[in-house]
């Protein structure tokens, strides 16, 4: 069955297309891309409004399933029906269930309940060390031939530099980076929020930039001396990004992503409007303006690679704790595209193009995944997004089985239209009008 | 006021004077031979605490059963916070029983702001974690008002384990609402960053602190902090921010001299500085129970009775 999507802005920045192209999908396929593609008898037309983006699927290379083990705050069918309703076509997700993605069981298991849920395409990534106990390396050939696309300890870091060095010599064997959670843990130590005036004022222990920085520098050296890729995950302090452009400028393999709570929010959220709301407790921390304005600085002139969403769902009942004992994480699978949007296109900080770039291309690249193109012969992933939709935040309408965002009621400007994954529509928003 | 007593930072100067007046009327009671008025009379007070405390919670329940509250003290193991029940189901379960104020000690910063969001009962902070420990700061309020009459201008030092205090925090807040010149001064380690934010002199010499000062206000030095290498040790510590009769001497000739309690003898204070003609240590103590009177007299109501009256 053929499917020709016509009309509307059609972005694809890999094959250095903007403006207006038609798309033909067969069956599972992009067929033929071009300006006013001719329907033939049997095509099926699906009209795209103008101002409407065409775009290749966006890929969220940093995302908690929390299947197997932990069901009550996710399972692949409620996480990848978030993804596809945030317009992600793909998703990789982080190997801290329960137990440990760090053997291809777990791995195969995950892939057989994406497969059932048969939403967006879900790439697990393995675990750093067995156990992600940081001491020895996991069995990560056969993790890689199950199907792992990268390998990280995400939660917490490679615990050593020694251990890292390994990961990042062994994994280059496999063309897979090392992603990572950079975290100088008796920096951390127990704190819970962003090391500063509001941590101060609020009595909460602080974590500062630097117990981020000083891990990217660690691994950024290593990946020097070893020439293995590292991809930093969820950068959040300005330090990080410094020595992130550090590492680029002496030609290291390293990448890194910003989620949007550290482009959106600062630590003030932890005050205000709701003093010690637990939804707005992640690691990394909301850091402070000069942070979060480096974020967007960083977005705008290309040292940041990926906008991830880190999301972390969680129970409803395990967030309504004190502060200091509720679990670390938000949900941001269904809040990123109208963030993005508000925060970053229409406020003039990067292009549409280049916001693709970082949602759907760049990801791909990292990881060694198709996708991020719209290229003639590519899988039809693709999601349609509508710039000016008037979005309002509704936590308790997420497909998400976990609410916990801390953007709940918030209105914004840009949403997802429809998402297709493999020439299947798999989500339309009702608010959008379109028929896909 | 508002409903609850969260924090000093809720409260404007006006709600800090009608507290510290209040009080005043309220210390009489505590003077007569039968202590006691029916202020409070049919109201139900729990007293939910989750750490250790003699002083504030014996000066609560004293302050409540000198109104004729309907006094509970729940005290809830710290080992048991983890395992047990929430403070939110804790709290839903004593709220079911329809008391009137309740007045929680957690170790936790914020957990009364959990509370204020699902409770109609009032809630008094008597020290959340490390944000506030408002009714301290409103009896040190009122002590060194005793003394010095007006806190506008005054120069208070205040020295100590400023990172981890609830009293430094809450004190700040009032003393620099008021007017106060508040210097703060501790161990490099032990300064919250962004402390001068709130609008106080920070500075490392205890000396400079103190030079001049009509109040010196000290904090309590944890010894575990010892192991989280904030200093070295308890006799460095002594030596570089004690607070010794020589220091003393540097404030002005009627400076005086407090402590939140407990103490300790020879590490943050000397004891002939504690014991001395200065201290007015056992004092605040006395004014605790009749600011807490005044505190749990207009939360439950009387600002009203008294625009009626």
């Amino acid at each position: 069955m053929k499917r020709l999507l016509k009309g509307g802005r059609l972005v694809d920045p890999a094959n250095g297309r903007d403006g207006a192209f038609d798309v033909l999908i067969d069956g599972d396929r992009i067929v033929k891309v071009g300006r006013d593609l001719p329907i033939d008898a049997g095509t099926t037309v699906v009209e795209i409004p103008g101002g409407y983006v065409v775009c290749p699927g966006l890929i969220d290379i940093h995302v908690h399933l929390r299947e197997p083990g932990q069901e009550h705050k996710e399972t692949v069918a409620t996480g990848t029906a978030a993804a596809v309703a945030g317009g992600f076509t793909a998703v990789a997700c982080m190997p801290n269930t329960t137990p440990v993605n760090d053997n291809a069981g777990v791995t195969e298991y995950m892939l057989k309940k994406a497969a059932e849920a048969n939403l967006a395409r879900v790439y697990p990534i393995g675990a750093v060390s067995r156990g992600q106990k940081g001491e020895q390396l996991a069995d990560i050939a056969e993790l890689q031939k199950a199907g792992c696309v990268a390998i990280t300890d995400d939660g917490r870091p490679v615990s050593t530099a020694l251990l890292m060095r390994r990961a990042l010599e062994y994994a280059s064997m496999f063309n897979i980076p090392v992603i990572e959670h950079c975290e100088e843990q008796t920096l951390k130590g127990d704190g819970v929020a962003h090391e500063g005036f509001q941590a101060s004022s609020l009595g909460l222990r602080g974590i500062p930039g630097e117990a981020e920085s000083i891990m990217a520098l660690r691994d950024i050296s290593l990946s020097s001396l070893t020439g293995g890729a590292v991809h930093i995950a969820h950068m959040s302090a300005r330090q990080t990004l410094e020595a992130v452009r550090f590492g680029k400028s002496r030609g290291a393999r390293v990448t890194c992503e910003v989620t949007p709570h550290h482009f959106v929010l600062t630590d003030e959220a932890l005050a205000s409007p709701v003093p010690y709301d637990t939804n707005t407790k992640m690691n990394p921390p909301l850091r402070e303006t000069a942070d979060r304005d480096a974020m967007l600085a960083g977005l705008a002139d290309g040292s940041i690679d990926v906008i991830a969403t880190d999301h972390a769902p969680h129970a409803a009942d395990e967030k309504h704790v004190e502060f200091d004992h509720a679990p670390f994480g938000i949900t941001g699978l269904e809040t990123a595209v109208s963030l993005c949007f508000d925060r970053l296109v229409h406020a003039g900080v990067v292009s549409l193009p280049r916001l693709i770039e970082l949602l759907s291309v760049n990801p791909a690249k990292i990881i060694n995944v198709t996708g991020g193109s719209l290229a003639e012969g590519a899988p039809a992933d693709i999601t349609i997004l509508a710039p000016d939709l008037a979005v309002t935040v509704v936590a308790a309408k997420m497909k998400s089985k976990s609410k916990n965002t801390p953007f709940d009621g918030w209105q914004l400007r840009g949403g997802v239209a429809a998402t297709i994954v493999g020439g299947r529509t798999v989500y339309v928003n009702g608010d959008a009008g379109l028929l896909v | 006021m508002k409903k609850d007593l969260l924090g000093i930072a809720d409260l404007t100067p006006d709600d800090i004077y009608r507290v510290l007046e209040t009080a005043d009327a309220m210390r009489e009671i505590g003077q007569r031979p039968i202590k006691k008025v029916p202020t409070l009379r049919g109201k139900t007070v729990v007293n939910l605490f989750y750490e250790p405390s003699t002083r504030t919670r014996t000066s609560f329940e004293i302050a409540e059963k000198r109104l004729s509250a309907d006094t509970l003290n729940v005290a809830v193991a710290a080992s048991s916070v983890l395992k047990g029940e929430t403070l939110a189901d804790t709290a839903m379960n004593i709220e079911a029983m329809s008391p009137d104020m309740i007045v929680l000690r957690h170790a936790s910063s914020g957990a009364c702001h959990l509370l204020s969001r699902i409770c109609r009962s009032r809630i008094i902070n008597a020290g959340d974690g490390m944000h506030e420990h408002p009714t301290q700061a409103l009896l040190d309020a009122f002590t060194i008002k005793e003394h010095k009459q007006t806190i506008e201008g005054r120069k208070i030092a205040i020295v100590g384990d400023l990172l981890h205090s609830r009293v430094l925090r809450s004190n700040v807040l009032l003393l620099t609402k008021l007017g106060a010149d508040v210097w703060v001064s501790g161990p490099p380690t032990l300064v919250p960053p962004g402390i001068e934010r709130l609008g106080v002199h920070v500075t490392t010499s205890v000396d400079e602190a103190v030079q001049d000062a009509d109040v010196i206000m000290m904090l309590r030095i944890q010894q575990e902090r010892m192991q989280g290498a904030f200093f070295p040790s308890l006799r460095e510590y002594f030596n570089v921010f004690g607070m010794t009769k020589e220091r003393v001497r540097l404030a002005k000739p009627d400076v005086i001299i407090m402590h939140p309690g407990p103490m300790n003898r020879g590490v943050e204070i000397a004891s002939d500085v504690a014991d001395g003609p200065y201290s007015v240590i056992l004092e605040q103590v006395a004014n605790g129970v009749a600011v807490r009177m005044a505190v749990l007299y207009l939360l439950a109501g009387g600002v009203e009775d008294e625009a009626a009256a």
